[in-house]
């Protein structure tokens, strides 16, 4: 594949993206076909995406790509190829997907789930700044006595 | 010739006048004819009969015909509650009389006092949102307790809800309070095992009208030097319905914190974005 330019993510056929607007927002879906200079056509059988055109500046390229996808899989092979390299899997790993993962999770938090998250992060501060005290305290003892036997 | 004793009578004998005087200028100009009732409604042309066969079937029809927006309303007086009741006299001769209490007047009104519709509507107890149950953890919004999370009790008859901090955890004692002040939380607590009296009704919680003795000597001496002291039933009231709610409260963890602590929208939050 080319490289052009300072571009790392081409629109291309297997390429993984992130639908950012509609009732799908938030799910991800592969590039089938591309349609013309602002759509492409978008399929997610393993995701819960219809397969439909959709719109360039709609969707966010993610880094992942489906080598070797012919153009116009159908939902079984498309389906298989996704399977088969785990790219699902690979991107539920990167920073990104957790942080989006999180941002929804602390929207479907209730109130008293927020109130419960509020006391558990300042407890784990707390520890945190003890771990700290300590470490002040007696590192520099710690550091003498492992001179004094060497 | 008229005299002026008043001006409203005087302008409806006025009108009376004009009214003949337009039916005889009619008769002067053409031979009277015998119409038919039919045909003197169908007449839509003649400007005497349009006057008064245009029916205007409703109030607020009439009122804006009349343009009665543009003159201030005569005062109505509110209706005399105190109605003595009619008195039988015995006269001299043996003959019965009644005399009325209110006797009636003794003239018919000058102008047209508009009578006050009775309504017939009567205002109902809203009925309380799906979200709040007895249990539900709420979130106070007006008053002196906003802020607090608190603990439904129960839905009263009136609608409003009877609430309770519970006292000893965040000092909202039992009270009743609108739900439109109210958010109900996702968060419930267990009351199944709680008893609630039946004797916290809206009538539990109407103030006793004290004897009035305004004015009196022993008022102006004591009255100043008395502190209302709370009542030691209320306490008591109130301490037994707490019992119920701390127990259940005291099974789920950090909710006893949960319901000292009070709600306030941090930065970057917005009301109708979080999920309570």
């Amino acid at each position: 594949m080319l490289h052009q330019g300072s571009f790392q993510r081409q629109v291309e056929v297997g390429r993984l993206v992130l639908i950012n607007y509609g009732k799908d927002s938030g799910k991800l879906a592969v590039i089938v076909d591309i349609v013309d200079h602002s759509r492409a056509l978008i399929d997610g059988p393993t995701t819960g995406v219809s397969r439909q055109a959709f719109a360039y500046r709609r969707l966010t390229l993610t880094p992942f790509v489906i080598k070797d996808l012919p153009r116009a899989a159908g939902k079984t092979a498309l389906a298989k190829a996704l399977e088969k390299n785990d790219t699902i899997g690979a991107w539920n790993k990167t920073s990104w997907a957790q942080k989006l993962s999180g941002r929804v999770a602390r929207a479907g938090l209730s109130d008293f789930d927020r109130f419960k998250l509020k006391k558990f992060k300042s407890q784990v501060k707390t520890i945190d700044m003890r771990k700290k005290e300590r470490r002040a305290a007696v590192g520099p003892a710690l550091a003498q006595l492992k001179k004094q036997q060497a | 010739m008229i005299q002026r004793t008043e001006n409203s009578q005087f302008d409806k004998f006025q009108a009376l006048t004009i009214g003949t005087e337009r039916l005889l200028h009619r008769s002067w100009r053409q031979p009277l004819q015998v119409r038919t009732s039919t045909e003197l409604l169908l007449d839509r042309n003649d400007p005497v009969l349009t006057m008064s066969s245009t029916i205007f079937s409703s109030r607020s029809a009439v009122y804006a015909k009349k343009a009665l927006h543009k003159h201030p309303k005569p005062a109505v007086k509110a209706a005399d509650k105190s109605a003595a009741a009619d008195k039988n006299v015995e006269l001299k001769g043996g003959q019965k009389r009644v005399v009325p209490a209110n006797k009636a007047s003794r003239f018919y009104p000058a102008e047209d006092v508009p009578q006050p519709k009775k309504s017939r509507k009567a205002a109902k107890a809203a009925s309380v949102r799906s979200s709040i149950t007895p249990g539900t953890v709420l979130i106070l919004l007006a008053g002196r307790f906003r802020g607090k999370r608190v603990v439904c009790v129960k839905n009263l008859e009136s609608g409003l809800l009877l609430v309770s901090g519970p006292y000893k955890i965040n000092g909202v004692p039992l009270r009743r309070v609108n739900q439109a002040y109210v958010i109900a939380t996702s968060t419930k607590v267990d009351l199944s095992a709680a008893q609630i009296d039946e004797k916290f009704n809206d009538a539990y919680f109407t103030k006793k009208t004290v004897s009035n003795k305004k004015g009196s000597e022993e008022e102006f001496f004591e009255g100043e030097q008395k502190k209302k002291v709370y009542p030691e039933t209320k306490a008591n009231d109130q301490k037994n319905v707490d019992k119920a709610l701390l127990e259940a409260v005291s099974k789920v963890p950090h909710l006893r914190q949960y319901l000292a602590s009070t709600f306030s929208l941090k930065k970057g939050q917005f009301p109708h974005q979080l999920k309570f």
